[in-house]
């Protein structure tokens, strides 16, 4: 990792200011496939419902299947990835799996548990790329601009995924039709664009050659045992804890659009808007704030942002009714976006021993996923014992615990990996 | 060198596909056929188009003869003179629904959130119905959620949504975050409705006050319920084994002594059924992708399946 630091240093301070290839290439990846993703999530619904006659339980049953699919292969494929040291064909693979699935789409037909497994094998490609993805741009960036490069590939990941959608709109306004042919049409579409993400992988990025030549590390440093070790580490050990904290206290977007919607005042007729709102203020601010955290440190930005979530939790539960309201609540949600999803992952790349850094991410990834499947169900429930104000409470307090438990958790976190490791 | 031949033919190859795709799509014929359509009285009944050239469209059935009208919905429902038509408005963006009269004119235009799936008018004519999906965001998983929504059309009072009504399962009165409901049929004297109501993964047959606001359940493991004329019977479909992924059987539950009888059909049937007359059911069975027949079988469990429409959905009789 310090290696590849010297390469970047050469290019004088000025041009720091730019983030270095393999992350622009690995961003230009996902904004190519989110585009394709997020043009067949956006009209799947549809394709169900009227163009296969589904009812509203096969869609639940459907919608089921995307969920707790990924979480443990996301930890094997990082492993393998930090096994074999091929993170690049690791992340290729899933990216190559989630496009064959656009295709599967066209051949499972009217079949339900046909098109449920190829949503679950769109959804395990995701879960695959993610880790040795955000393990390549940890290895490509110098750690002071970490936070900078997450936030530009996070901004470029979700200008895709704004972008697909009106993709998917548009394909269907030109057919001039919603049936069976069209979906084909725009799901081997999707499929095309999927590929060419996958080409502009293998074409443009480039496996930092550092990490292959440079005193590859010895097999018995990536075992079975080392990554079970990982957890003896106490950084990766508090990381994993706090993710897993954080995690707890997100509700998910779905009840956070729905108390929107009835407790001030937005009518139905806005509900997508939440969405696009959320997104849009994400998309923006994550540059903005992975520079931030270069500058003042990590933690308090990714803190910064649990305050944003607080403050949105407070705002939903009391029905303050009015637009003003409602554009604060959702930039500050996009915010908070902006300000922990990309980076937490800069926050953790550092704290893992180079070697193992895919299976290190991967595990503080499953970790805030599977709390935030947990958090989202006893949210749900709290919902229907308390209402939905006290209920909104309770989550602004848990988020108060995990914030807090974070700080104490990670202040003493600057330690060195290699230093810790030997 | 062959990075830049491999990109070059790579984007074209995957270019050409997609455009041909796309390209081959637009040209799929448009189906001609602009019969008058008239949701009058009478002994005939409307569908909905299901081939590919001329999906949607609806096509008037009376004495043998069908014609392809120039209506185009995705769910259509009609009774005693007024239509319910729920559609794609313009640009693909949205979905609209349209009340219409029996000549077919715009009665009342209100836009949906969501996609459309069922829809009803009540026996005289006066209420309309119908259910929207709603999805969320796309990223956490997507939750989904129905929602029903009512209109007067004689006061025009809209109800948004049933979420907000004073709910009873089982007798006890109780706050129910994740009830989705969908599937309403109406009573003869537009005070009362039934429909389904699905929480914590049961799927209720519930009746609804339309004066009171309330809800109450009366039945588990019923879905998309479809009063008789005679308002005695229920018609629903109900999943197998109480797994919706093993498919659905369509039976006839009598309100008085709360039994339920299962019909002769034993294919999968994932519709709200019509009644054509009080010994009749219609509902349609999806063929391939895209495609599905109406089929029509007796209400009391006796004789067999017989095709009604090839390529057609959502029936509605002209009552």
């Amino acid at each position: 990792m310090y290696l590849s630091t010297i390469g970047l240093r050469r290019v004088g301070p000025r041009a720091g200011a730019a983030v270095g290839p393999t992350v622009l290439a690995l961003g230009a990846v996902s904004l190519v496939t989110d585009v394709s993703s997020e043009m067949v999530t956006a009209v799947l619904p549809l394709y169900l419902v009227l163009t296969l006659q589904m009812g509203p339980v096969v869609y639940g049953v459907m919608d089921g299947m995307y969920t707790g699919a990924t979480a443990l292969l996301r930890v094997a494929g990082g492993y393998v990835a930090d096994r074999t040291r091929r993170r690049k064909g690791v992340a290729g693979a899933g990216y190559g799996v989630s496009a064959v699935a656009k295709l599967g789409l066209v051949a499972a037909g009217a079949s339900v548990p046909a098109i449920g497994a190829v949503i679950v094998a769109d959804r395990l490609g995701k879960g695959l790329r993610t880790a040795p993805r955000d393990a390549m741009i940890t290895a490509a960036t110098p750690e002071a601009r970490l936070g900078r490069a997450f936030g530009v590939h996070r901004a470029m990941d979700s200008a895709g995924a704004f972008a697909g959608p009106l993709v998917a709109l548009g394909l269907l306004t030109l057919m001039g039709a919603a049936t069976a042919r069209t979906f084909d049409a725009l799901f081997t579409t999707s499929f095309c664009i999927a590929c060419a993400g996958v080409l502009l992988l293998f074409l443009t990025v480039r496996e930092k050659p550092a990490e292959a030549s440079a005193s590859p590390p010895s097999r018995a440093a990536v075992s079975g045992r080392a990554a079970v070790g990982l957890l003896r580490l106490p950084a990766v050990r508090r990381l994993t804890c706090a993710a897993f904290l954080l995690g707890l206290s997100t509700v998910g977007d779905g009840f956070v659009y729905l108390i929107l919607m009835r407790g001030q005042g937005v009518t139905a007729a806005w509900f997508p808007i939440l969405a696009v709102g959320t997104n849009l203020a994400y998309l923006v601010l994550a540059a903005p704030f992975g520079m931030l955290a270069d500058r003042i440190g990590r933690l308090p930005v990714v803190l910064g942002g649990y305050a944003a979530l607080f403050v949105v939790y407070l705002l939903l539960s009391n029905p303050l009714g009015g637009t003003g309201w409602t554009v604060l609540a959702l930039v500050l949600y996009g915010g908070y976006y902006a300000a922990t999803d990309g980076v937490l992952m800069a926050l953790t790349g550092p704290a893992v021993p180079e070697a193992m850094r895919t299976t290190g991410l991967a595990l503080v990834q499953s970790g805030q996923a599977l709390a935030y499947l947990l958090s989202s169900v006893g949210f749900g429930a709290a919902w229907s014992v308390w209402g939905a104000s006290t209920a909104m409470q309770g989550a602004a307090v848990v988020v108060v615990v995990a914030v807090t438990a974070t700080a104490l958790l990670l202040s003493g976190n600057r330690t060195r990996p290699e230093a810790e490791v030997r | 060198m062959k990075r830049a031949v491999v990109a070059v033919v790579g984007t074209v190859v995957l270019t050409v596909v997609a455009v041909f795709s796309v390209v081959s799509a637009v040209r799929d014929g448009r189906a001609v056929g602009d019969a008058r359509l008239s949701l009058a009285r009478g002994p005939g009944l409307v569908a909905l188009s299901s081939s590919a050239e001329s999906r949607g469209r609806a096509v008037s059935v009376s004495g043998g003869r069908h014609a392809l009208t120039g209506l185009t919905c995705e769910r259509l429902y009609a009774a005693n003179g007024t239509g319910l038509c729920l559609r794609l408005a313009k640009g693909f963006t949205t979905y609209q629904l349209v009340v219409l009269d029996s000549a077919l004119r715009e009665k009342r235009t209100i836009p949906l959130v969501g996609i459309p799936n069922r829809a009803r008018v009540s026996p005289s004519g006066r209420m309309v119905a119908w259910t929207v999906f709603v999805t969320g965001d796309s990223y956490n998983g997507g939750r989904f959620s129905t929602r029903v929504g009512i209109l007067d059309t004689w006061t025009q009072a809209l109800v948004p949504t049933l979420e907000d009504w004073a709910i009873s399962v089982g007798g006890v009165r109780r706050r129910v975050p994740d009830a989705n409901f969908w599937g309403v049929t109406f009573t003869r004297d537009d005070r009362r409705f039934y429909a389904t109501m699905s929480t914590g993964g049961h799927r209720y047959l519930v009746e609804g006050d339309l004066a009171a606001r309330t809800i109450r359940t009366l039945h588990d493991n019923v879905e998309c319920p479809s009063l008789s004329p005679d308002g005695k019977r229920v018609a629903f479909k109900s999943a197998v084994g109480g797994d919706p992924s093993r498919g659905w059987r369509l039976s006839v539950l009598d309100l008085a002594t709360m039994r339920a009888t299962p019909l002769a059909e034993t294919r999968s049937v994932d519709d709200q059924a019509a009644w054509l007359d009080d010994r009749t059911v219609a509902y349609a069975i999806a063929r391939g992708r895209g495609n599905s027949d109406v089929w029509t079988v007796p209400a009391d469990g006796t004789g067999t399946p017989k095709l009604l429409l090839h390529d057609a959905y959502s029936p509605s009789p002209l009552r």
